[in-house]
């Protein structure tokens, strides 16, 4: 299937997007998945590096347990705003995440950010993640890539 | 596939949908389908309308209508 895609209207179309995910709040994991799913959804590859905080979201059951980056008010802020986002139809980040894993987008998690915070592997969706790296990794990911961005 | 084979038109409709919905289902119709097949995508995201001809271009496939009724946009895609 990807060889026929590569060929008419496929992936790899050329362009890729590597973007480290720093920051495990809400709003800026909706940030870097919406890009992530951009990328793909125009023929660009795509890889997250989730890091750090970012790293905390890819728990069992941590996705979309962030808080707000500025309001959160215990809870009230984040509450009043996935309100909002229900009202305006905004999908939830497990379906975003779906969708970027089914085009084919790629998940890398930091190894340094699970030995600091004492994280193993039978804690996180292993399911989503494509590879465990450092710096390295990042680097040779990025260093072709045609977007990169640090959320 | 061969010449003569049927060639499947394929609707999705994301009317009602916001960013990034209508592009990535777009692009999921559009790795689904064969080459040849017709993608139809039908929604109401203003921005989208404008994005899904962009993300087509860059994809190398050629837009073959954008039609407006109301404000719902419908816009067919050759695989």
């Amino acid at each position: 299937m990807e060889d026929k895609d590569t060929q008419v209207g496929g992936d790899h179309m050329g362009g890729k997007a590597v973007i480290v995910v720093h920051s495990g709040d809400m709003d800026k994991i909706y940030s870097a998945l919406i890009i992530g799913n951009g990328a793909l959804s125009m023929g660009l590859d795509s890889s997250l590096y989730f890091t750090f905080w970012g790293l905390q979201r890819l728990k069992i059951g941590g996705l979309e347990a962030g808080p707000l980056s500025k309001m959160h008010m215990l809870g009230l802020g984040k509450w009043m705003v996935k309100k909002r986002m229900k009202k305006a139809n905004v999908v939830s980040l497990e379906k975003l995440m779906q969708d970027y894993k089914e085009l084919g987008g790629r998940i890398i998690a930091c190894e340094m950010t699970m030995e600091i915070m004492g994280i193993k592997k039978e804690e996180l969706c292993t399911d989503w993640i494509d590879e465990y790296g450092a710096v390295g990794t990042y680097i040779h990911e990025a260093k072709d890539a045609s977007i990169t961005l640090f959320i | 596939m061969e010449w003569g084979d049927n060639i499947t038109k394929i609707e999705i409709d994301v009317r009602g949908q916001t960013c990034p919905v209508p592009l990535v289902e777009c692009r999921k119709a559009l790795r689904k389908a064969s080459p040849g097949d017709e993608v139809v995508v039908i929604g109401t995201h203003q921005a989208s309308k404008k994005e899904i001809p962009m993300a087509c271009e860059s994809l190398g496939l050629d837009v073959l209508a954008v039609e407006d009724k109301g404000n719902e946009w419908k816009i067919r895609i050759r695989r």
